[in-house]
């Protein structure tokens, strides 16, 4: 009798330790995703960084009148490689709606639309803008599968016994954005 | 509710699956060539070899053969960064590694996506649909491509392509050989090998329409339904592949040259339909596009 007490405890104990390990293995694997999926982000912040000086050097010849938005530029491009996350993600918003300025207005010029120069930089900033977007979806989602991991029961318990903390979205507020003006 | 992980292996056990059915269909062939030259366990046993072989061929280089027989070119970054960076884009977003890129000189606008694993694969797009497509619904095809790749669609539509090309390929050597054979039977086909050339030529008629259904089958409709979808989350724009899909709808020019019944289903429309309508039946691969914008709309 003692003998399957005895054997129903360590069954029972086996379990609790395979949950466990699983948890804690799955709990690492989904935090290396996130790391991961971060530095996706950064990659093409950095890319985006490279090229705002080439595209400032290339328009500022044409843009007389539309010297604000390229300062705005400049400004903001040197948040997007230092600073938190927060300040990150605001300074990218902010480039973003500034590059899409300086496209629209760059319709009025159509010697700088004619440009090889410019088009290849239009492309490559287009492009970057949608991977910084891509990447940006990707690592939220793989922020919230963890954090959800991280608050749900009962890996909440070995989360934080384990000391998991959950990780912050890649956005900016709404109310943040609009205060960035881009003037010209 | 099928998860992507359940797609997944379902994916690599039908993978199997269709190797196991072509060593059955070439070791029966093997088995009855053998009893006819004497001995039936060495033509069984080249059987194995040759299924073997050709098996390793297919998941090792079937992506390089597929390729070539689509006339398929490696992509220039400076000549197209467009498509460059929406698949490295899409990349990104669906987590995988970024795929080789080729374009098809051919105005159709098409795509396919082909390749083992996500670690060894490549999309290949038209240059129509490079040219013809916006921004946003070239960025849609690229998507539903991309979907193939991350659920392993690709592998088992590899294989589908390379083994059940082999044995439709076979079948119509045979069948072609009988039939231009006949005039001189008398003179040269007259002894064994005569009626062995019949008897599997035969054989491999019967076996010919059951290889179309098992092509059917594999690539069933869901799949296109569902690389729709899963494109629609990763772009997370349907409205880009509806458009695109309605473009080639409305082309008059759908027919991809390079194109044939082997690899059709592996595009992302069916690339040997001509514009009036419906192919032929037996190798309808895709699901009605009017059905697919319909459910696009819908997200």
């Amino acid at each position: 009798m003692a003998n399957v007490f005895l054997w129903i405890i360590v069954g029972v104990l086996a379990v609790v330790v395979l949950y466990v390990v699983i948890t804690f293995n799955s709990l690492i694997m989904l935090r290396n995703r996130v790391e991961n999926a971060w530095s996706q982000i950064d990659v093409q912040l950095k890319r985006r960084y490279d090229l705002i000086p080439n595209l400032v050097n290339t328009v500022k010849g044409y843009m007389k009148h539309e010297k604000g938005v390229l300062t705005e530029v400049t400004r903001m491009r040197a948040k997007l490689v230092s600073g938190t996350m927060g300040e990150k993600a605001k300074a990218s918003d902010a480039i973003s709606n500034a590059l899409k300025t300086i496209f629209a207005v760059s319709e009025r010029y159509p010697k700088l639309q004619a440009s090889e120069n410019f088009k290849m930089l239009q492309e490559e900033l287009a492009g970057t803008e949608s991977k910084i977007a891509f990447a940006r979806q990707f690592y939220n989602d793989n922020v919230m599968v963890l954090n959800n991991r991280i608050q749900q029961f009962p890996s909440n318990v070995i989360a934080g016994m384990l000391n998991f903390k959950e990780k912050e979205f890649f956005k900016s507020t709404e109310a943040e954005k609009k205060q960035v003006k881009v003037e010209f | 509710m099928v998860t992507l992980y359940e797609h997944i292996s379902y994916n690599k056990k039908k993978s199997v699956l269709l190797i196991g059915i072509f060593f059955v269909i070439i070791g029966v062939l093997g088995y009855a060539f053998g009893l006819y030259f004497g001995d039936a366990f060495i033509g069984l046993a080249l059987a194995i070899v040759i299924s073997t072989l050709m098996a390793l061929v297919s998941f090792y280089s079937g992506d390089k053969i597929i390729l070539r027989m689509s006339h398929a070119v490696p992509a220039d970054k400076r000549k197209y960064p467009h498509l460059v960076n929406t698949v490295e884009g899409l990349a990104i977003a669906a987590g995988i590694p970024k795929p080789k890129i080729y374009v098809i000189e051919d105005s159709a606008i098409n795509a396919f996506a082909t390749g083992r694993d996500s670690q060894h694969s490549s999309i290949t797009v038209t240059t129509g649909a490079i040219k013809r497509l916006k921004r946003d619904e070239l960025e849609g095809v690229i998507a539903h491509e991309m979907a193939h790749i991350r659920n392993y669609d690709i592998r088992m539509m590899m294989f589908v392509v390379i083994l059940v090309g082999i044995i439709a390929l076979l079948s119509d050597i045979f069948l072609r050989s009988m039939i231009y054979g006949r005039g001189k039977s008398n003179r040269r086909q007259s002894g064994l090998i005569g009626v062995i050339i019949i008897l599997i030529g035969l054989i491999l008629a019967v076996l010919s329409p059951l290889i179309a259904q098992l092509i059917k089958l594999a690539v069933s409709r869901k799949r296109e339904f569902l690389a729709d979808a899963d494109g629609a989350l990763l772009s997370r724009n349907p409205q880009g592949l509806a458009n695109a899909l309605k473009k080639i709808r409305d082309d008059k020019e759908p027919l991809v040259e390079a194109a044939n019944k082997a690899t059709a289903h592996l595009f992302i429309e069916n690339p040997l339909r001509t514009f009036k309508g419906r192919i032929n039946g037996l190798f309808s691969t895709h699901p009605d596009i009017n059905e697919r914008i319909k459910r696009l709309k819908s997200f």
